[in-house]
C-alpha cells in the first residue's frame, strides 16, 4: 500500500491509498481523481492517463517500454522528462508519500 | 434520471450528467453483481491471471457516494412504460424518470447445436463467465476456440500462453471476417499458427459431443472430430433490444440511434453495444468497442439535458494477443487501396487504408505513434496521399499542426 498525492492542474490535490501490485491509473480512476481518464483500462493504448511523476522519483522507477514510449510522445499536453503513463507504473512501497502532478488535458 | 446497464456506455452517462452540471437524482440499474467493471482485461489479463478482479472496478464505492449516483447492482430491470415514464424492476418496484438511458449491453449468440448446453462449453462476455473460464483452463489440456473473431482469437492467446493445446475453428475462409480486412486477418492466422495454435478456416461446426454431461469433442461439417475438455464460443454478440422492443422504441440490429444517443422519444437515450447508429451520412453504423460506450454515454447524457453534442470522432479499438499490440482507427471497410508503414517481418507496421484518395483507416501492430497521430490525421480530415504513408521519412505529424 502507498500513499499517492495526486495534484490536478488546477491544484486540486487528492490523496489515494493505493494497493501494492496496483497502477498508478488504477488507484486513481477508482478514487475518481478528475485529471485521469484511463480509457483503455490499463492497455497503453490510449494515452488518456498521462502524468508527471515527482523529478527525484521518476529516475528510480522502471523506464517506460517501447510502447509507452511512443504513446508518450502524443500526449494531449506537453511531455516533460518526468512524464509516464500512469497504467504503466506498479505501485510498491518504495512509492509511499510521492506526488504525481496531472496535465491539464488528456484527450 | 433513471440508466439501465451498468456498465461501460450507463456509467459514463451517469458521470457525464454530473459533468455537464446535472444536480438531481440518478439512478445506476445493473443486473449483474458488480459495480461497474472493464471487460476488455477478462479475455486477456484476467484468464492470464496476471490482473486481479478488484483491479477491474471502473470506479470505487467512494466515487458513486461523492457523485451521488445511487447505484442498484444484482437487480434487473422487466419493462419500460413510456406514458408513465416508469420503469419497473424484476422485483415490482416501479421507479419515475424525467430521462432514462439504455446501456444494456449485448448478450454472446449461442450455437444452434446439438450440445450447446454441455458442461464445458463457454462464452465469454461478463466477468462470471471469465472466472468459469480461468477455472476451466487451469484445468483443461485441449481447448477449442470456435470463432475467430477479436474474443475468440484473444482466448486462444491466452490459453496458449499457458502451454495448453488450442485450436480455432473458423467457419468463414479467414479470420476475423467482419470487422477486419482480409490482409490483417491473414496476419493474425500466421502469428497465431506461429505460436502453435491449430488454426482451421472454413471449418463449419455441427455439432458438440459430450460423456457424462461434459464436452469431449467439437464436430465439424467434414465429418471431423476435434477433442477438446474446454470450448469457448466466440461466435459474436446479439444487442440487447429486449426492453427497447418491449416498449416500442425503434430497433434495426440494435436500438436505433442519431449522432446524439437520442432515440425516437425524445425522453429517451441509448448507448454502447446495444445500439445501432444512424449516422449523418444514412448508414447504420454498429460498433462494439470501449470508445464507442464513451463517446457515446457523452453525447446521450447532453442530450438528455437538450443540449448537442454529436459523436463524430473517428471509431477506434485495440486487441492485445501474445506480444502484438493492435490498435484500429477508422473504417476500412470500403477502402479500395491499403499501403503498409514499417516492417511485417518485424510485426511493427501500419497498413495505411484510403477510398478514393482519402485516409479511412489505419491498423496499428506495435506501432503505436502511427495510431495516435492517425487519430487526429482523421479527425482532421488531413490530405495524406498513399505516398507520404507508405514513405517511413515523412514525418506523418507535420499534417496534424
Ligand atoms: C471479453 C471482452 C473483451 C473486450 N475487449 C475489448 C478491447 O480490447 N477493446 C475495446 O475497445 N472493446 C473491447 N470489448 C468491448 C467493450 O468491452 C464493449 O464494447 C463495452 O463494454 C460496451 O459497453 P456497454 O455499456 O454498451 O455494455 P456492457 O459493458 O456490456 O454493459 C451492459 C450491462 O447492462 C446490463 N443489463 C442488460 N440488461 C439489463 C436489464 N434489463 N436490467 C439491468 N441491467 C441490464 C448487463 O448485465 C451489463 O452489465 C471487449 C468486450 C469483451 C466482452
Ligand atoms: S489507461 Fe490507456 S494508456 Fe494508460
Amino acid at each position: 500500500m502507498a500513499k499517492v498525492t495526486f495534484i490536478e492542474h488546477d491544484g486540486l490535490e487528492q490523496v489515494v491509498d493505493i494497493p501494492t501490485g496496483w497502477t498508478l491509473m488504477q488507484g486513481a480512476v477508482q478514487s475518481g481523481v478528475a485529471g485521469i481518464e484511463g480509457e483503455c483500462g490499463g492497455s497503453c493504448a490510449c494515452a488518456t492517463c498521462h502524468c508527471y511523476v515527482d523529478e527525484a522519483v521518476v529516475d528510480t522507477l522502471p523506464p517506460p517500454s517501447e510502447t509507452e514510449e511512443e504513446m508518450l510522445g502524443c500526449t494531449a499536453s506537453e511531455r516533460r522528462s518526468n512524464s509516464r503513463l500512469s497504467c504503466q507504473i506498479r505501485v510498491s512501497d518504495a512509492l509511499d508519500g510521492i506526488v504525481v502532478r496531472l496535465p491539464e488535458a488528456q484527450s | 434520471m433513471i440508466i439501465v446497464g451498468a456498465g461501460q456506455g450507463g456509467l459514463q452517462v451517469a458521470e457525464s450528467l454530473r459533468a455537464e452540471g446535472y444536480d438531481g437524482p440518478i439512478t445506476l440499474i445493473g443486473e449483474e453483481a458488480s459495480a461497474p467493471y472493464h471487460r476488455p482485461p477478462l479475455s486477456k489479463a484476467i484468464l492470464a491471471g496476471t490482473m486481479e478482479e478488484a483491479q477491474l472496478a471502473i470506479r470505487g464505492a467512494e466515487f458513486f457516494e461523492r457523485q451521488r449516483i445511487a447505484l442498484l447492482t444484482g437487480t434487473r430491470v422487466a419493462a419500460i412504460d413510456r406514458s408513465a415514464r416508469q420503469v419497473s424492476l424484476e422485483d415490482g418496484r416501479r421507479l419515475d424518470y424525467r430521462g432514462l438511458a439504455l446501456a444494456t449491453g449485448a448478450r454472446v449468440r449461442r450455437l444452434p447445436i446439438t450440445g450447446d448446453g454441455l458442461d464445458g462449453v463457454l462464452g465469454l462476455r461478463s466477468l462470471d463467465d471469465a472466472r468459469r473460464i480461468r477455472a476451466a483452463l487451469d484445468r483443461a489440456a485441449r481447448v477449442v476456440v470456435i470463432g475467430g473473431g477479436y474474443i475468440g482469437l484473444e482466448v486462444a492467446a491466452a490459453a496458449r500462453k499457458r502451454g495448453l493445446e488450442v485450436t480455432i475453428l473458423e467457419a468463414a475462409e479467414r479470420l476475423l471476417a467482419r470487422s477486419a480486412t482480409p490482409f490483417l486477418a491473414g496476419f493474425y492466422a500466421d502469428l497465431h499458427r506461429g505460436q502453435g495454435v491449430t488454426v482451421e478456416l472454413g471449418a463449419k461446426v455441427v455439432g458438440l459431443d459430450g460423456q457424462g454431461g461434459r464436452v469431449t469433442a467439437v464436430r465439424t461439417a467434414d465429418g471431423r472430430s476435434h477433442p477438446a475438455d474446454l470450448v469457448v464460443v466466440g461466435v459474436g454478440i446479439v444487442p440487447d433490444t429486449a426492453l427497447a422492443e418491449g416498449c416500442g422504441l425503434a430497433c434495426d440490429g440494435g436500438v436505433l440511434v442519431d449522432d446524439c444517443g437520442r432515440t425516437d422519444d425524445p425522453a429517451i437515450v441509448a448507448v454502447g453495444d446495444c445500439t445501432a447508429r444512424r449516422t449523418g451520412t444514412g448508414t447504420l453504423l454498429r460498433l462494439e468497442s470501449v470508445q464507442n460506450a464513451v463517446e457515446q454515454g457523452k453525447s446521450a447524457a447532453a442530450a438528455l439535458l437538450g443540449r448537442e453534442r454529436p459523436f463524430t470522432a473517428a471509431p477506434w479499438f485495440w486487441s492485445d494477443q501474445y506480444d502484438v499490440k493492435l490498435q484500429i482507427v477508422g473504417l476500412s471497410a470500403d477502402h479500395d487501396r491499403m499501403v503498409l508503414r514499417g516492417s511485417l517481418e518485424d510485426r511493427r507496421f501500419s497498413a495505411f487504408h484510403f477510398r478514393e484518395g482519402a485516409l479511412v483507416a489505419i491498423d496499428s501492430v506495435n506501432r503505436p505513434a502511427d495510431h495516435m497521430v492517425g487519430r487526429k490525421l482523421l479527425d482532421r480530415k488531413a490530405a495524406l496521399t498513399p505516398d507520404q504513408a507508405a514513405d517511413e521519412t515523412f514525418p506523418l505529424a507535420s499534417l496534424t499542426r
